[in-house]
């Protein structure tokens, strides 16, 4: 589903991602670990072309992200084929970055009604659907404003869904939230991955890898150390850089 | 470990009395006073005549014209405006720099001079022609004097004038929304157009209301300046009838109490519209937020809700 090859990034002269390869496959759960600077959130904003990678190249559900290859030359993507890629990939974001000014179900029925051309009436009923599933029913009408953090990202979660995307990704989704608002949030993204959705995750929570994750990979220093399934590289990691990374979250 | 059963008895000191505060009321009440009296009792302000002018035929038209205008120049202000403030936020250069070289000429110039400019527009170009340049071919023409005439010339020069400074305020209203937003908006699929009309400046109406706001009320009193090209609005008329008459100042008077009666109505309109641009960041919103449920189970029993 996601394929990621020798990818390198950089902000002017920093060198944020350098060199990252992994693969995730269809309804696998990939959690990325590591400290802060590691690269980490560049390279989930670089699967949805936030950010166009320098080098290396990018595969989601087969198709090379951001660019057309014709032979041997890349072509840049037009902007419209670029939206048309993003529309198959829903991303939750740290900042839950909902539409203030509309309210919970209008947030959720946007994007269905503007880019997937969904019937008003339809993509209402979808919204309530999915406002319902992640535990918002009564809170359809309501403004994000008057919503708790755990509320917020679950409608941002909502929000993304609405788009039946392939491929979920999440950039630390809880790391905003307070300690009780957690398990909400956390629920929610383990009842998606026991439904079979493809779904890259970014966060602090441990628990939630060793639960939920199909693999782990921990980056740092814009590599990725070391990676594999959650028992081996929790439980048992091999590199220096994983272990000290775990005692110090662990403690 | 909850509060308290019995609260101690409220505080009840004596408050702080500021003498001060009120011996300096009490000191401009009076002094507002004294100058309104003789105000009013001035000989030269000829009450009567203000009253007889209020509402004349050649006041009443100029108002009408002077609120023509300011309505004709905000819209071409704003809309102009807000596209000035795309183009210069826009990643092409050409655009960017097509609305960087407008703004910077239109707000280089006073107001007072491009509505002279405007207005003589037939001197620097007699005839407007449509055709094809360099090769004399011609499919159209017109005398300029027609095509522009004042009211044209009027509505020209404040509106373009005002989308240079307009363009300003949108950019800056874009510019405060944050850019979580247009991430969210980009992630979902949404072209950068989409992204820009239904999330970016719904939500940077908020900043750009109250400046625009401003801006209107500022129009209204500008359009007095196309007094020199003789447009026919309010000031326009009234010099024109102090001129025969030479009641200066109750003529003058009476154009100040229908600019500051507008400008009135204007600020109360200006409330209500920041009160709506202002949804959904407020409090009140669980009475609202039931009336839409109301609303949205309504639509979906098939009962129209209507008005209510």
């Amino acid at each position: 589903m996601v394929k990621v090859e020798q990818v390198w990034k950089s902000f002017g002269k920093l060198d944020v991602l350098k060199g990252v390869d992994f693969v995730v496959y269809p309804k696998q759960t990939f959690v990325l670990l590591g400290p802060s600077g590691g690269g980490k959130s560049t390279l989930l904003r670089c699967i949805n072309h936030l950010e166009a990678i320098d080098a290396g190249r990018l595969w989601v559900d087969g198709e090379l992200m951001g660019y057309r290859q014709k032979g041997t030359v890349l072509h840049e993507m037009k902007a419209r084929d670029v939206s048309r890629q993003r529309a198959k990939i829903g991303m939750v974001f740290q900042r839950f970055n909902l539409f203030p000014h509309m309210t919970a179900i209008e947030n959720v029925m946007e994007a269905p009604i503007r880019v997937l051309r969904v019937k008003r009436q339809q993509a209402e009923a979808e919204a309530e659907q999915l406002l319902t599933q992640v535990g918002l029913g009564e809170k359809l009408d309501v403004y994000p404003a008057q919503l708790s953090g755990g509320q917020q990202q679950r409608v941002a979660i909502a929000r993304a869904l609405a788009m039946k995307p392939k491929l979920m990704l999440f950039d630390e989704p809880t790391s905003a939230l307070d300690p009780e608002l957690v398990g909400e949030v956390l629920d929610v993204m383990k009842e998606l991955a026991r439904e079979g959705m493809t779904m890259v995750v970014v966060t602090h929570e441990i628990g939630f890898a060793k639960e939920v994750a199909d693999g782990v990979a921990l980056m740092d220093g814009g590599v990725i150390v070391e990676q594999g399934p959650p028992n081996q590289c929790l439980m048992n990691p091999k590199e220096e850089r994983t272990k000290a990374f775990l005692s110090k979250v662990l403690a | 470990m909850g509060p308290s059963s019995s609260r101690p008895e409220a505080i009840k000191a004596i408050p702080i009395r500021h003498w001060g505060r009120w011996i300096a009321a009490g000191v401009i009440i009076f002094l507002a006073f004294l100058l309104a009296f003789s105000f009013v009792r001035n000989p030269h302000v000829e009450w009567q005549t203000i009253w007889h002018y209020l509402f004349s035929d050649l006041v009443l038209r100029g108002v009408a014209v002077t609120l023509e205008l300011t309505v004709i120049s905000m819209v071409i202000g704003a809309v102009g405006g807000t596209v000035l403030a795309v183009m210069r936020l826009s990643k092409n250069y050409v655009l960017s720099g097509v609305s960087w070289f407008y703004i910077w000429f239109f707000r280089g110039t006073p107001v007072y001079v491009q509505i002279l400019l405007w207005g003589n527009f037939a001197i620097l170009y007699p005839r407007l022609f449509l055709g094809l340049p360099f090769v004399n071919v011609v499919f159209a023409s017109v005398d300029s004097n027609k095509a522009i005439s004042i009211f044209v010339a009027s509505i020209l020069a404040l509106g373009l004038n005002e989308a240079a400074y307009a363009a300003e305020l949108v950019r800056a209203g874009i510019i405060s929304v944050e850019k979580g937003q247009n991430e969210a908006a980009e992630s979902l699929g949404m072209s950068p157009g989409l992204t820009m009309r239904r999330i970016i400046l719904p939500q940077a109406m908020r900043v750009i209301i109250p400046p625009m706001g401003n801006e209107t009320i500022s129009m209204l009193k500008t359009t007095s300046l196309v007094a020199v090209i003789s447009g026919h609005e309010l000031m326009s008329n009234i010099t024109i009838s102090y001129s025969q008459n030479f009641k200066i100042f109750p003529l003058l008077l009476v154009a100040c109490i229908w600019y500051i009666f507008f400008t009135t109505l204007l600020t109360i309109g200006q409330h209500y519209l920041e009160a709506y641009f202002g949804k959904g960041f407020g409090d009140k919103e669980a009475a609202a937020a039931e009336k839409r449920a109301m609303k949205r189970l309504q639509r979906k029993n098939g009962v129209d809700p209507g008005v209510f």
